[in-house]
């Protein structure tokens, strides 16, 4: 089986972290690269490697430049030395395609006080609330990574049907579980915090659990499913949880 | 061995070197705001560098001491007093039981960093005891420090019992030159690495940064300084897609007023980025008083690098230096 070239550039974030560029733009195929990559490298981690984060189609890579030098001998920058051991790493990734991803179903209860823009987002389409529904918990997205705050996922493939601009003035304080519509992404949010999304339901799960190991309920790859419930379903689940 | 929290101050958190490992997950890496501090505090009673200890902001944190106790108080000049006598800053100090040790307003800097011999007895949260406000996790119960409570303090090591036994050693020079590591002077100049969008701004907005002065704005917090100046423009509109980022990361929004990210920051991001702050001037950022004027210059990765090793290696010294005296 032919090997899948992967060309990365590389550049500097400062003197302490790179950027791993795989691509450009959004789509699964250069993504599948970022988790290739990524894994790789996370098994295979250079002297004063700190950690990496995973983003659409680059990978930032973290590092202490002083443990870099004094591990490795040579008078080429620190960035030089991390540069190049990726690189190597780089060339070694083989196309092997990774298990199907998992699927994630995602009870979400839609409009009302728990989604206040979903009936502003059916207006800007000239749709019917339970369109949106309809659409929104009709094809699966893909998560392409977290971040934004902790477990918040950054999910792509939502149909483009239903793609609204963030609300012009940010909200102060969204809810945690709140389901948001920005351009053509849909997210999470996780936790308490502002932001300017248009909020159409709220899902009655965590998505940040910081005593479990890994931290958060979704997981960059991950299929998403929507499933629509009603508010009666919302409270069980939230009673459930105590 | 417990400390008293009396009054909290403006804000007094837990913050170790900072939660690693976890911005995959969108986590935040928090810490201390000024690293170099930390660690000296933390050399100076025998911690370990990474301890945690407490970052006092400003002015007004009052601790009572309800055993003796081994502390070093570095970072910021607050006017620091124990029982009403000015206390000593940047070496190994034994307070007594029942002292009491007063943070009164900033004299230099803006942020003062208190470590215990033993260090603060706390759970880790993700590998780490700083303290995520926002998450209500990590540190004492996941928020800043209030009146009435009580942190407990962990053992000590062989290293913090042989620097209590040479405390009065007159043959010790218990000191240290910070101003080799820190810049506390009130017009800063910060060094400037080029950011991965520096090309995709216009050629004036890429110039006046570097020869007009900026202002820190009030609204600066340990998530990040908002700066105020001449406002930098892309030559044209782009979208970007979120990605990581990292401590003072220049960050423009539309508004065309940098933003430099610091300890609390986002993991990722999606502004343009025109610059980066040097690793070894953070702390020298970090310890701007706010309505502060910063002056930034640009220089390169090699230089960058340069300065970061020569500060690690006065830090590695001074370690060995402690550990020789002590043990010879």
């Amino acid at each position: 089986m032919p090997h899948q070239q992967i060309k990365a550039t590389m550049k500097p974030l400062g003197d302490s972290a790179l950027i791993v560029q795989l691509g450009e733009g959004m789509n699964p195929t250069i993504h599948e690269k970022v988790k290739n990559v990524s894994e790789l490298l996370t098994n295979h981690p250079f002297e004063g490697f700190i950690e990496l984060v995973p983003a659409y189609n680059n990978i930032t890579v973290y590092y202490n430049p002083y443990i870099v030098h004094t591990s490795q001998l040579g008078a080429s920058t620190a960035f030089v030395k991390v540069a190049n051991h990726i690189n190597h790493l780089v060339e070694q990734v083989k196309s092997s395609k990774n298990e199907s991803p998992r699927t994630v179903s995602i009870p979400v209860c839609y409009g009302g006080e728990l989604g206040p823009d979903l009936e502003n987002v059916a207006q800007y389409h000239n749709m019917t609330p339970e369109e949106v529904i309809q659409i929104h918990s009709g094809e699966e997205c893909l998560v392409y990574m977290l971040g934004f705050a902790p477990g918040f996922p950054f999910m792509g493939g939502m149909d483009t049907r239903i793609a609204t601009p963030r609300k012009e003035t940010p909200r102060l304080s969204i809810p945690p579980g709140s389901v948001g519509i920005a351009g053509k992404q849909t997210g999470i949010y996780p936790l308490e915090t502002p932001g300017g999304w248009q909020i159409i339901g709220r899902t009655p799960l965590d998505l940040f659990l910081p005593k479990m190991s890994p931290p958060t309920l979704l997981q960059p790859g991950d299929q998403i499913k929507f499933v629509p419930i009603s508010p009666s379903e919302y409270l069980e689940y939230k009673e459930m949880k105590q | 061995m417990s400390i008293k929290v009396l009054h909290s101050g403006l804000l007094t958190t837990v913050q170790d070197i900072g939660r690693y490992g976890y911005q995959k997950y969108g986590v935040i890496v928090s810490g201390a705001m000024d690293s170099y501090s930390l660690r000296l505090a933390n050399i100076l009673v025998g911690n370990k560098e990474n301890e945690a200890t407490l970052e006092i902001t400003i002015y007004g944190t009052t601790l009572q001491f309800e055993e003796d106790m081994l502390i070093a108080i570095t970072g910021g000049d607050f006017l620091t007093t124990i029982d009403g006598t000015i206390a000593p800053l940047w070496r190994p100090v034994l307070v007594k039981k029942n002292s009491i040790l007063k943070f009164h307003s900033a004299i230099k800097g803006s942020r003062a960093y208190i470590a215990f011999a033993g260090g603060i007895d706390i759970p880790q949260m993700m590998e780490s005891k700083s303290t995520y406000i926002r998450a209500s996790i990590g540190g004492f119960q996941g928020r800043a420090l209030q009146k009435g409570d009580k942190l407990n303090i962990g053992v000590k090591s062989t290293l913090s019992e042989a620097l209590l036994q040479h405390l009065d050693d007159k043959n010790i020079p218990w000191s240290v030159n910070f101003n080799e590591l820190i810049n506390f002077k009130q017009e800063p100049i910060i060094r400037v690495l080029e950011g991965t969008e520096f090309d995709r701004f216009d050629k004036e907005s890429q110039q006046t940064f570097f020869q007009e002065p900026y202002t820190l704005t009030v609204q600066s917090d340990r998530m990040g300084y908002r700066l105020e100046g001449p406002s930098l423009s892309l030559s044209e509109k782009f979208e970007l897609l979120s990605e990581g980022v990292t401590f003072g990361t220049i960050q423009i929004p539309p508004s065309g007023q940098p933003i430099i990210l610091m300890a609390d920051r986002q993991t990722t991001g999606g502004y343009p980025k025109f610059g980066q702050v040097i690793s070894a001037d953070l702390p020298s950022l970090a310890q701007l008083q706010p309505s502060s004027t910063i002056r930034f210059k640009e220089v390169s990765l090699k230089e960058a690098e340069t300065v970061l090793l020569k500060n690690e290696q006065f830090i590695h010294n001074l370690k060995t230096a402690i550990h020789y005296k002590l043990f010879h």
